[in-house]
C-alpha cells in the first residue's frame, strides 16, 4: 500500500507543495527595471503596492464578486435541475440527463468561450433571435455581464453533480417520515431535503467559486475595458512585463481567499458530501 | 477535474521555471565585433522566431523552408513588452531570431538580449532606405543588432457604414458619440498616440515629442485614456481580436495597423483605414538575433531571405507597410498595380519622417531637459487606465 501511495504522494509534495512555497518566496523579491533578472533583495514592496494602488483591488474586488455571482447562479439554476434528476426523472430520463450534463465537457473549454463569443456578439446568434421574436437587441458582448454569463455556463456540470449526489444520498425513509408526519412537499423540501442537499451546495460552490477565481481566458476572451481578473494581471506580470515577484505576490490573493472559503464551506460539511 | 489540477501544476512548474531562467538570464551580452561570422554555415534545420502577427506567412515561409531546410517555428508576440520578455525567459536561448519594433530593440540590446549582425553576410542590405540602414534604434556604437525589416504608420480603422464621409481627426476615437464601439490596442505604447493627439490639440501642454513626456503631460494623456475607457468596447491584444470585433459589428471605429484592414477588406467587411490630420506613431521593425541563439546559421538565411526585394515586396503589401529595401518597388507594382506609391515605398524622406516611430521612453529626453517619465510609469499608468 505504500509502495502504492509513494508515487503520488511524493508528486504531490514536491511538484505542487514545493511550487506552492516558491511563489510564496518568490513574492518578496524584486526585478531590476533594467536588466529585467529577479533581485534576491527581501522586501514587501509588492504586497505594500498590491495594498496602497486602488487598481488592484478593483481587480480583486471585480474577480471575487464574480466568482460569487456565478456561484450563486450556477446554485440557483443546479438545485431545481438537480432535484428534478435525483427525485422526480424516470431512470431512463435520469440518464440521459446525466449525460447532458457531462457533454459539453467532452469538448473543449476554449471552442466553448469562443461559440460565446460568436453568440453574444452585437451581430451574433443571440440579438439575431431576441431580433426575430421582435425584442430588439442587447448589447452584451465583451462585458462583465458576458463574463457572467459564461463563466456560470461552463461551470454548471461542477455544481450540478454534488448537489445531484446529495439529494439522491437523501433517503426515501427520512422524506416518507416527514409526509407521516404531516409536512407538505414544500415543507419536506424546505425542512429535510434541502439541509440535507446543503454539504453537495457547498461541495458545488468550492468548485465554481474557486475555478472562476483563477481563470483568465475567459476575461480575455468575452470581457470588455476594465474587465481585468486576478489572472490576467498576473498572467501579464509575467508573461508581458517579465515581473514574477509581483505575479506571485498577487497570485497570493486568491489562494488566501480560498483558504478563508474552504474553512467555511467545511462548517456546512461541504467534505462529506465529496 | 485531474486537467485542472495537472494545469494548475504545470503553470506553478511554469512559474518556478521562468522564476530560475529569468535570474539566469541578461548580461551575456553579445560577442565582440571581431567574432562574427564572415559566412553562413549548414543550416541547423530549424528556426524559432518571434514575430508580429502576419509576419510570417506560408507565401515566403513555404520557400524559404524549401530552399534552406530551416523549419520555422513562430510564436506571435502580441506587443513589444510580450517579445522582450519572451527573449529573455528561459535564458534566452528558446528563440533565435525577434522581429523588434523600435520599443523594444534598444531595451534588448541594452539588457544583452541580442547579438550583433554582420551586415555584409545580407545582399540586401545595401538597397535598403538610409534611415534604416543604421538607424539608432538597432545600431549601437557602430555595431548593427539586426537588420531592418519594415515600417509603417498606425492607422486609424472605421466602418464605412457608420462612416460615409471619412474621418480626418483622431478625436473619433475620444468621442462619446461612438460609445462602446471604439477599440484600441492593449499596449502602454498606446499612451503616445494620446499624447500626439494632445500634442496637436492642446498646444499649451508643451508635448514636443509623444514619447517624451513630463509627469504633467503624462498625467494629461493619461486623463484623456481614463475618460476614454467607458467609451471602449474592448483593448485588442492580438490583431485577429480587433478583426473578430469589427467582422461582428461591435466595433465600428478604433486604432489599428493596415494588416486588419486588409485581412478585413479580403473578407469583404466594409472597411477602410486613414492617417488623421494630427499625424500617426509608427513602427520600424528589425529581425534581432538573439545573442543565445541555438541555429544562427538558419537565423542568418533568414535575415538574407527577409531582405531581398522579392519578399519585402509580398510582405509590403500582404500587411500594407512600406519596404526597408529600395529595389522592391517595380516588384510590387508588378504584384499588385500601383503598389508601390500606396504603400510608400518610393516615399520621400520626407514622409518618413512625419512618422512617430515607437520608442522606448527614458528619463533622458532631449525635448523636456531630461525630466521625462520612463517606460515603468508608462506601464504603471496603463494598467491604471485600463482597470
Amino acid at each position: 500500500m505504500g509502495l502504492l501511495l509513494a508515487p503520488p504522494s511524493a508528486w504531490f509534495v514536491v511538484l505542487y507543495l514545493a511550487a506552492l512555497v516558491a511563489l510564496f518566496v518568490s513574492a518578496f523579491w524584486q526585478v531590476d527595471e533594467f536588466t529585467g533578472n529577479i533581485v534576491h533583495n527581501w522586501t514587501f514592496a509588492n504586497f505594500h503596492t498590491l495594498l496602497s494602488e486602488p487598481i488592484y483591488r478593483t481587480i480583486a474586488l471585480r474577480t471575487i464578486g464574480i466568482a460569487a455571482a456565478v456561484t450563486l447562479t450556477d446554485a440557483a439554476l443546479a438545485l431545481p435541475f438537480a432535484y428534478y434528476a435525483a427525485r422526480v426523472a424516470s431512470r431512463r430520463t435520469s440518464s440521459m440527463l446525466f449525460v447532458a450534463v457531462l457533454l459539453p465537457l467532452w469538448s473543449s473549454y476554449l471552442v466553448r468561450v469562443y461559440a460565446w463569443r460568436l453568440i453574444l456578439a452585437k451581430d451574433g446568434v443571440l440579438n439575431w433571435a431576441l431580433d426575430k421574436i421582435g425584442l430588439g437587441s442587447v448589447n452584451v458582448a465583451y462585458s462583465n455581464t458576458a463574463m457572467w454569463i459564461v463563466f456560470s455556463y461552463i461551470w454548471l456540470p461542477f455544481m450540478i453533480m454534488p448537489v445531484w449526489a446529495a439529494i439522491e444520498r437523501v433517503p426515501e425513509s427520512l422524506l416518507e417520515a416527514s409526509a407521516d408526519m404531516g409536512a407538505k412537499g414544500w415543507q419536506t423540501f424546505r425542512r429535510v431535503t434541502l439541509p440535507l442537499a446543503l454539504p453537495g451546495l457547498a461541495a458545488g460552490s468550492i468548485f465554481t467559486f474557486s475555478l472562476t477565481l483563477g481563470d483568465f481566458i475567459t476575461p480575455t476572451l468575452v470581457g470588455g475595458a476594465g474587465s481585468d481578473f486576478i489572472g490576467n494581471v498576473v498572467y501579464r506580470s509575467v508573461g508581458v512585463a517579465n515581473d514574477v515577484p509581483f505575479a506571485a505576490a498577487f497570485a497570493a490573493v486568491p489562494v488566501i481567499v480560498m483558504t478563508a472559503y474552504l474553512l467555511f464551506a467545511r462548517r456546512l460539511g461541504a467534505f462529506e458530501a465529496l | 477535474m485531474r486537467q485542472m489540477h495537472v494545469a494548475m501544476a504545470l503553470a506553478a512548474l511554469m512559474l518556478v521555471v521562468s522564476a530560475c531562467g529569468s535570474s539566469n538570464s541578461g548580461g551575456g551580452g553579445g560577442g565582440s565585433a571581431s567574432n562574427l561570422p564572415t559566412s553562413i554555415g549548414k543550416g541547423e534545420g530549424t528556426l524559432n522566431v518571434i514575430a508580429w502577427e502576419g509576419y510570417t506567412q506560408p507565401q515566403w515561409v513555404k520557400p524559404f523552408e524549401q530552399q534552406t531546410g530551416c523549419q520555422v517555428h513562430a510564436k506571435y508576440g502580441g506587443s513589444s513588452d510580450e517579445m522582450v520578455t519572451l527573449m529573455r525567459q528561459g535564458g534566452g536561448s528558446q528563440y533565435d531570431l525577434v522581429s523588434a519594433s523600435g520599443d523594444a530593440s534598444l531595451r534588448l540590446i541594452r539588457g544583452g538580449n541580442v547579438a550583433p549582425v554582420n551586415v555584409n553576410l545580407i545582399p540586401g542590405w545595401k538597397d535598403f532606405i538610409p534611415q534604416l540602414q543604421s538607424p539608432s534604434h538597432n545600431t549601437v556604437g557602430g555595431k548593427h543588432y539586426g537588420v531592418s525589416l519594415q515600417w509603417g504608420p498606425n492607422t486609424l480603422l472605421y466602418d464605412t457604414k457608420d462612416f460615409p464621409t471619412p474621418p480626418t481627426s483622431w478625436s473619433v476615437i475620444y468621442s462619446p458619440k461612438y460609445k462602446g464601439q471604439i477599440t484600441v490596442p492593449d499596449n502602454p505604447i498606446q499612451i503616445a498616440d494620446a499624447a500626439l493627439y494632445l500634442m496637436k490639440t492642446q498646444p499649451s501642454l508643451g508635448i514636443k515629442d509623444p514619447y517624451q513626456l513630463t509627469q504633467a503631460q503624462l498625467d494629461a494623456a493619461t486623463n484623456l485614456l481614463k475618460q476614454q475607457r467607458p467609451l471602449i468596447k474592448k483593448y485588442w491584444a492580438l490583431a485577429s481580436d480587433e478583426i473578430d470585433l469589427f467582422k461582428n459589428g461591435d466595433a465600428v471605429v478604433g486604432a489599428s495597423w493596415p494588416y486588419q484592414t486588409i485581412t478585413l477588406q479580403a473578407d469583404k467587411v466594409g472597411v477602410k483605414d486613414t492617417i488623421p490630420q494630427e499625424g500617426a506613431t509608427g513602427w520600424a521593425d528589425t529581425w534581432m538575433l538573439s545573442a543565445h541563439a541555438q541555429h544562427p546559421n538558419c537565423a542568418y538565411e533568414w535575415m538574407k531571405w527577409i531582405s531581398t526585394p522579392k519578399v519585402q515586396a509580398q510582405q509590403a503589401i500582404s500587411f500594407g507597410e512600406s519596404p526597408a529595401n529600395t529595389k522592391a518597388c517595380p516588384i510590387m507594382d508588378k504584384i499588385q498595380k500601383g503598389a508601390c506609391a500606396q504603400y510608400h515605398a518610393n516615399a520621400p524622406a520626407a514622409y518618413f519622417n512625419s512618422i512617430h516611430f515607437w520608442k522606448t521612453p527614458t528619463k533622458d529626453c532631449a525635448t523636456q531637459n531630461n525630466n521625462c517619465t520612463d517606460y515603468t510609469e508608462w506601464q504603471q499608468k496603463w494598467t491604471e487606465i485600463k482597470g
